[in-house]
């Protein structure tokens, strides 16, 4: 079927507003000159100003840049061991624990998750902070950095690492010179999806945290319940607009490798 | 190949595990600061015989407790389906478009999720608000010039969470139908099947895999959700994931959040079983097919 009927492109139309309305209203409307939500002001980039003032806020963002940066990486290499464990090991003792294990943290509640992580990190009498987030970050992301790097190893061609292995390569040069840039592809998905899930949690951080270690999801959620401001649109559209230009050029870029047959 | 297994073990199973000790302990006891003890084998003994199951009755005793776990059932059932009764046609559009535009629509559909989750909630406020985006359209078209008072209600919560949840429902949908065999509905119109009966009785059976999975993907973490009650429900929307915080953060019972928490994995466990059989299903249909 390469035509699509009326019914189907009211279901895509619809479907796509659904997803897309909020976020484009949200970005309209960080552009108002008027304090008000209800009414427009005309544009401006008064907003955009008062932000870059916002000295907690500013400092919120760097915290969350550089914990996300930092259990993203634990996580993808974590994640990929555990991927090349679970497809390459076979049917080792305990494998269905371990792939339960790991990927339990995509579905567990993120309120059941934060809680056990702090009653573990209080029982071991760690100080909270930045350390203990990222620990708990990576812990979480460790499972969908596991989930994407299986999904390419699935149809991995292993006689690649075989004849490397018979040209005299040890493991470690072979996994570094073959099997490495092979799923890098899929390594740089997982850093990805681990790092912007790093940047986006509110609860886990919110239980695993301690004093001076404040994310920005965790300043946006109390401006948030304090009441709708014209300030949290400009953080939010910057934010989005990030995302957007990040998601874009990864997918770009990944088309590009795959057009060079890369 | 160790080390993340030993991750594993120290980071997320070593947690559960004092979750379940420190529900089963008084609350005088277990009060932050909360003393680190490891005791030996004589001493588990000891402890054993000191197991409190307190927190568990008061669970079962107060109605405040029960009643939000099957309000949290109760939402979290109708948000699978209406995020079915929304995602299932757009999934299948998606399926059923020209291939070059697939990349695309799939990209636009995971494009909201990797921006920030409570951006997303947020907007909503806007738009649900006495007097916001939606009051204000409406007036506009002359449809009504009342204010809907959504926001703070269960329709707002409802609306939040099929929103946020979205695409965890249409990407297995779209798997499925999109592996989809579709001369076997060009079979059945041969053999003259109307399309809606070749929908009902191709179709539909051969994606209920996709339809288990997104479900599951929905409905298990609606349970837990905390921050969509928490922003756009009202007083009466009290979830389970929202008592637990309370319970955690205002009331400082530790041992009560700890028993909250237990209580709700263990409510989890049947549809995270039926979760693990729809992915065995699909592998068993993908080897199938190979």
């Amino acid at each position: 079927m390469t035509r699509l009927g009326p019914g189907l492109i009211l279901a895509l139309v619809a479907g796509f507003a659904f997803l897309y309305l909020p976020i484009l209203a949200l970005i309209a409307y960080s552009f108002n000159a008027s304090r008000l939500v209800t009414v427009w002001g005309g544009f401006s980039t008064h907003w955009y100003g008062t932000l870059l003032a916002n000295e907690p806020l500013l400092s919120a963002a760097w915290l969350s840049l550089r914990l996300a940066f930092v259990s993203a990486t634990l996580a993808t290499a974590l994640g990929t061991l555990a991927a090349l464990a679970l497809a390459r090991q076979g049917r080792f003792r305990g494998r269905l624990l371990f792939s339960g294990m790991a990927l339990a943290p995509l579905v567990m509640p993120e309120v059941i998750t934060g809680l056990s992580l702090l009653l573990l990190f209080v029982a071991a009498d760690v100080e909270r902070g930045f350390w203990t987030v990222t620990i708990a970050h990576a812990t979480f992301g460790l499972g969908f950095a596991c989930i994407v790097v299986q999904a390419r190893l699935v149809g991995f061609d292993r006689s690649l690492e075989e004849a490397a292995r018979d040209l005299g390569a040890t493991p470690l040069v072979t996994f570094w010179t073959v099997t490495l840039p092979l799923i890098a592809p899929a390594v740089a998905a997982a850093w990805l999806l681990a790092f912007t899930l790093s940047l986006d949690d509110l609860v886990i951080a919110s239980f695993t945290t301690g004093p001076g270690a404040t994310t920005l999801p965790m300043r946006l959620y109390s401006a948030v319940r304090l009441g709708v401001s014209p300030e949290i649109n400009a953080a939010c559209t910057i934010l989005i607009g990030f995302v957007a230009t990040v998601v874009i050029a990864a997918s770009l870029l990944l088309k590009r490798r795959q057009a060079l047959g890369a | 190949m160790a080390v993340p297994y030993l991750w594993l073990g120290l980071f997320f199973l070593a947690p559960f595990v004092m979750v379940l000790r420190i529900a089963l302990s008084d609350a005088a006891t277990a009060l932050p600061p909360y003393a680190p003890h490891f005791e030996g084998f004589a001493a588990l003994r000891d402890f054993l015989a000191g197991l409190d199951l307190e927190n568990f009755g008061l669970i079962l005793e107060d109605p405040l407790y029960w009643q939000s776990y099957l309000y949290s059932l109760r939402i979290a059932a109708l948000t699978t389906l209406i995020a079915l009764a929304i995602g299932y046609p757009l999934a299948y559009a998606m399926a059923s478009a020209p291939a070059r535009w697939r990349a695309i629509l799939l990209v636009l559909v995971i494009l909201p999720f990797w921006t920030s989750f409570l951006i997303r909630v947020y907007a909503w406020i806007g738009i649900l608000r006495p007097e916001g985006l939606l009051d204000m359209a409406l007036a506009a078209l002359g449809l009504s010039d009342q204010p809907l008072r959504l926001l703070n209600t269960e329709a707002a919560v409802l609306i939040g969470m099929v929103y946020s949840y979205m695409p965890f429902m249409v990407l297995p949908l779209y798997a499925t139908l999109e592996k989809l065999d579709r001369s076997l509905l060009e079979a059945a119109a041969d053999l003259g099947a109307t399309p809606l009966r070749a929908f009902l009785t191709v179709t539909l059976p051969l994606s209920l895999s996709g339809i288990l999975a997104g479900s599951a993907l929905v409905f298990i973490p609606a349970i837990g959700e905390f921050v969509i009650p928490d922003l756009l429900g009202g007083p009466d929307t009290t979830m389970i994931g929202k008592v637990l915080w309370t319970e955690f953060f205002s009331n400082r019972d530790w041992p009560l959040a700890s028993a909250v928490a237990v209580v709700l994995l263990v409510v989890l466990v049947l549809p995270l079983a039926l979760l693990q059989r729809a992915r065995l299903a699909r592998a068993g249909e993908a080897g199938g097919a190979a």
